[in-house]
């Protein structure tokens, strides 16, 4: 049952739109940086390039799918019409707002402070109020899919709350939680200099707030991606999902132990003690659970469509998978990405090992190849799917959806593995410009250029994924059917309240925060001599 | 089980999962302020609460590296920020004037020296502030100029930066024919980024039409090290870096450009 179709079409659409241009910046940037091209003789324009980009991709883009997908997944997982209709589009309207204000200074170069704000640079104050805007408006969303789950139960007392929506309104609180962070960051410290009211700020407190958000921020763009693979690919594929309290167990522990654990984006900072690094860095390794829980329980389900598809052997029922299916296609492009990607993980959160790649293209290559390959695939994947119900009309080519996919796999592996090895061999991360005639940077130089034709096939897969979906709105009407999510193995008939409830986790939740993040923050919020001037950005 | 019943100890989820995060948390924090900082004696930790107050982040002198060395020259004592000295009175200005009369013999009566000394007409505020502050403490001498600075008084530096930052700024007296820009201006560091083309950082002079002499003086001092005034070593790291041949061709560049395309501070 999906009745506000206008509402999620528009916030998808806006964030695929912001989606393409943030692309075309990403693809020029690993251009202009490349030994392919001479240099643009100014920095500051590579800066003001990496600032929108960052923004569009970490801000704007995840947080609109993750509200477009979650209004889907309310009204048809809840067979209820979406309350609160109109506080949905005004969070639309603020998100709009508040990337218009955070964009405009940006183009002129008054904010080119990277997406992580950097402080003591400080941009203009509009740059900042945008994001805030932006965040405010993703907040009503975060209350719009507690007060509809509320409303569904009122009526369904006792049922078990499905899966998909369970996954949302988790997704949703973790959101919340972790964008106090950035929140206190911008109220309490950057904004107050950007308007000119302080002249110095604590750069290491801010950068301890900022940590809050920064790694929990990863979690909530990769919720949607796990919702897909619960409730849309044993489905799209023929299956059942294999285990529905392994989904709900999942999903919880991402609620609980991807905040306290962001100290591991400090762990070159003096001003964060040692032994809080050690807690933070064995808390990450527990984030590791939910994903391994989830690739099982995925594996699994797909064995079981391809054994109901005819499948034998221990591993020859992969063959009988339904490989011609873009969804198929895209989780197991989504896995191998996610496999590479959580291997490096690895690395980053280890507080030795990390030292060896801390701040340099390494970390760059990670998150492009988490981010961008593993979750992005599958919001594809999401979109593909949803399309027909959201248009009334069918995509016109499926080939073309696979060609799409295969681009992206590819290109995103080109881009991001010679973008990993480089960063081991120690090419530093945030910089416009490298000489490669340096004898010391020349062996980077082949490596950076394989990344740069990576990078054009991202750009030519993203313009691809844009074209489909426009194509498809003028396709003939046909009727898609009522969209379903996937069915589990077992019925769900009951469920233990603490997996069909959030008090426990969001209160474990809020906990771990507090124990992990506490004293850091109290520390150097009552000291008095840690703060140093602000270097205004485009002040001149 | 109603909501009330699920945030007991009863409730064995809410038991198992509270008592694993605490477990957890209990143990890490026991391996991190206790045990690792006792495995790595080299930071000599006095006792255990010593150790915890270092693991908790806490700072403390640090006692492995000894003694601080002390440098063998003065360093600058200049503190700046962008907005050093922005908007300053007239009352200011016009005493900086007064003052600036002893400085025309060399640098010029509107601030355009004709001795190959720097002109000031219009250079940055903070500029002519650090570079009085250093030559008054000694952090930068000069043998013509040192002498000027000793008995400047902290409103005389203030007054004479105020003056020359608030003069137009002119061509150079002999303007040479300008030059295309050298591959190190392009590509060292880009100087442009602090020295005012790109964006300035605070302290970083405009360098063109400067005398073509006294820019490659400056940089030889600060590649060999004569000249040590700059803050944390920046420009005798680039300096440092540059053949003769560099050298040359950047002052002759800057020599040769002219002052419109230097960037405003406010």
């Amino acid at each position: 049952m999906l009745v506000n179709r206008k509402l999620i079409l528009a916030h998808f659409w806006l964030a695929f739109v912001v989606f393409g241009l943030a692309l075309c910046l990403g693809a020029w940037q690993m251009f202009v940086r490349s030994p392919l091209y001479t240099w643009i003789s100014n920095p500051e324009w590579y800066y003001r390039s990496l600032t929108a980009h960052g923004t569009v991709m970490g801000y704007v883009f995840p947080t609109l799918v993750a509200m477009g997908f979650g209004y889907a997944i309310t009204e048809s997982s809840l067979q209820q019409r979406l309350v609160g209709v109109r506080w949905a589009w005004t969070g639309f309207g603020l998100i709009v707002l508040g990337a218009i204000m955070a964009m405009v200074p940006v183009a002129l170069g008054r904010a080119s402070v990277l997406y992580t704000f950097y402080p003591p640079l400080i941009g203009s104050a509009f740059y900042y109020i945008g994001v805030v805007l932006v965040v405010v408006g993703s907040w009503i969303w975060v209350a719009l899919m507690s007060i509809n789950l509320r409303v569904w139960r009122r009526a369904h007392r006792g049922e078990p709350v499905p899966l998909a929506m369970f996954a949302n309104v988790a997704g949703s609180y973790l959101w919340a939680w972790t964008a106090v962070g950035a929140a206190l960051e911008l109220l309490l410290q950057i904004i107050p200099v950007a308007l000119g009211l302080k002249t110095t700020i604590d750069a290491g407190l801010a950068r301890v707030f900022f940590s809050w958000t920064l790694h929990a921020i990863v979690y909530f763009w990769l919720i949607p991606s796990y919702i897909a693979y619960y409730v849309i690919v044993p489905r799209a594929i023929g299956g059942r999902l294999y285990s529905d309290t392994m989904a709900r167990i999942s999903f919880i522990l991402f609620l609980v132990v991807a905040m306290p654990i962001g100290i591991h984006h400090t762990f070159a900072d003096p001003q964060v003690g040692a032994g809080f690094k050690f807690i933070h860095s064995t808390f990450t390794a527990l984030v590791a659970l939910p994903t391994l829980l989830t690739v099982f329980t995925i594996c699994a389900s797909a064995e079981i469509a391809a054994r109901l598809r005819g499948g034998r052997g221990a591993l020859g029922w992969i063959r009988a998978l339904p490989w011609q299916n873009p969804i198929m296609l895209a989780v197991a492009f989504s896995f191998v990405m996610l496999g590479f990607g959580g291997a490096g993980g690895l690395i980053n959160m280890s507080y030795q090992l990390d030292a060896t790649i801390h701040n340099t293209q390494w970390i760059t290559g990670h998150f492009h190849l988490i981010f961008g390959g593993a979750i992005v695939i599958m919001y594809f994947a999401i979109a593909y799917d949803l399309w027909p119900h959201l248009t009334g009309r069918a995509l016109p080519n499926l080939a073309l959806v696979r060609t799409q996919l295969w681009l992206w796999f590819i290109g995103m592996i080109v881009t991001t593995f010679p973008w990993h090895w480089v960063g081991i061999l120690g090419m530093p991360r945030r910089m416009a410009y490298y000489d490669y005639s340096n004898p010391a940077i020349a062996p980077e130089a082949l490596s950076v250029s394989l990344s740069v034709v990576g990078a054009l096939i991202v750009l030519a897969s993203g313009l691809l994924f844009l074209f489909i979906l426009a194509q498809s709105h003028a396709q003939p009407a046909t009727d898609s059917g009522t969209y379903r999510f996937s069915v589990a193995i077992h019925p769900v008939r009951s469920v233990p309240l603490a997996l069909n409830s959030f008090a426990i986790w969001v209160a474990l939740m809020v906990g771990l925060t507090v124990t992990n993040y506490g004293y850091p923050i109290l520390a150097l919020a009552t000291r008095h001599d840690t703060s140093v001037p602000a270097v205004y950005v485009g002040a001149q | 089980m109603s909501a009330r019943e699920l945030l007991t100890f009863r409730n064995t989820y809410f038991s198992i999962s509270v008592g694993l995060a605490a477990g957890l948390f209990v143990l890490t924090a026991i391996a991190g302020f206790v045990l690792l900082p006792r495995l790595q004696p080299e930071l000599r930790y006095a006792d255990l609460w010593d150790a915890i107050c270092g693991a908790v982040g806490l700072p403390r002198q640090n006692v492995s590296s000894g003694e601080i060395p002390k440098p063998s020259h003065r360093l600058t004592e200049a503190v700046l920020t962008s907005t050093t000295l922005a908007r300053p009175t007239q009352e200011s200005i016009g005493r900086g004037a007064t003052l600036a009369q002893r400085c025309a013999i060399c640098h010029g009566p509107t601030g355009i020296s004709r001795a190959d000394s720097p002109n000031l007409a219009g250079q940055y505020a903070a500029v002519i502030y650090k570079e009085l502050l250093d030559f008054r403490s000694g952090a930068r001498t000069n043998a013509v100029m040192s002498p000027f600075a000793e008995n400047v008084s902290d409103q005389d530096i203030k007054d004479l930066a105020a003056y020359y930052a608030y003069l137009p700024r002119l061509p150079a007296f002999h303007p040479a024919e300008q030059h295309p820009k050298p591959r190190v201006v392009i590509y060292g560091a880009p100087c442009g980024s602090c020295h005012g083309s790109l964006d300035n950082k605070a302290g970083s002079p405009w360098l063109e039409g400067q005398s073509e002499a006294y820019l490659k003086a400056q940089l030889r001092a600060f590649a060999s090290g004569q000249r040590t005034n700059d803050i944390s070593q920046q420009m005798r790291n680039i300096a440092r870096a540059m053949t003769p041949q560099e050298i040359d061709d950047a002052a002759a560049y800057y020599a040769s450009q002219p002052p419109e395309v230097v960037k405003t501070t406010d």
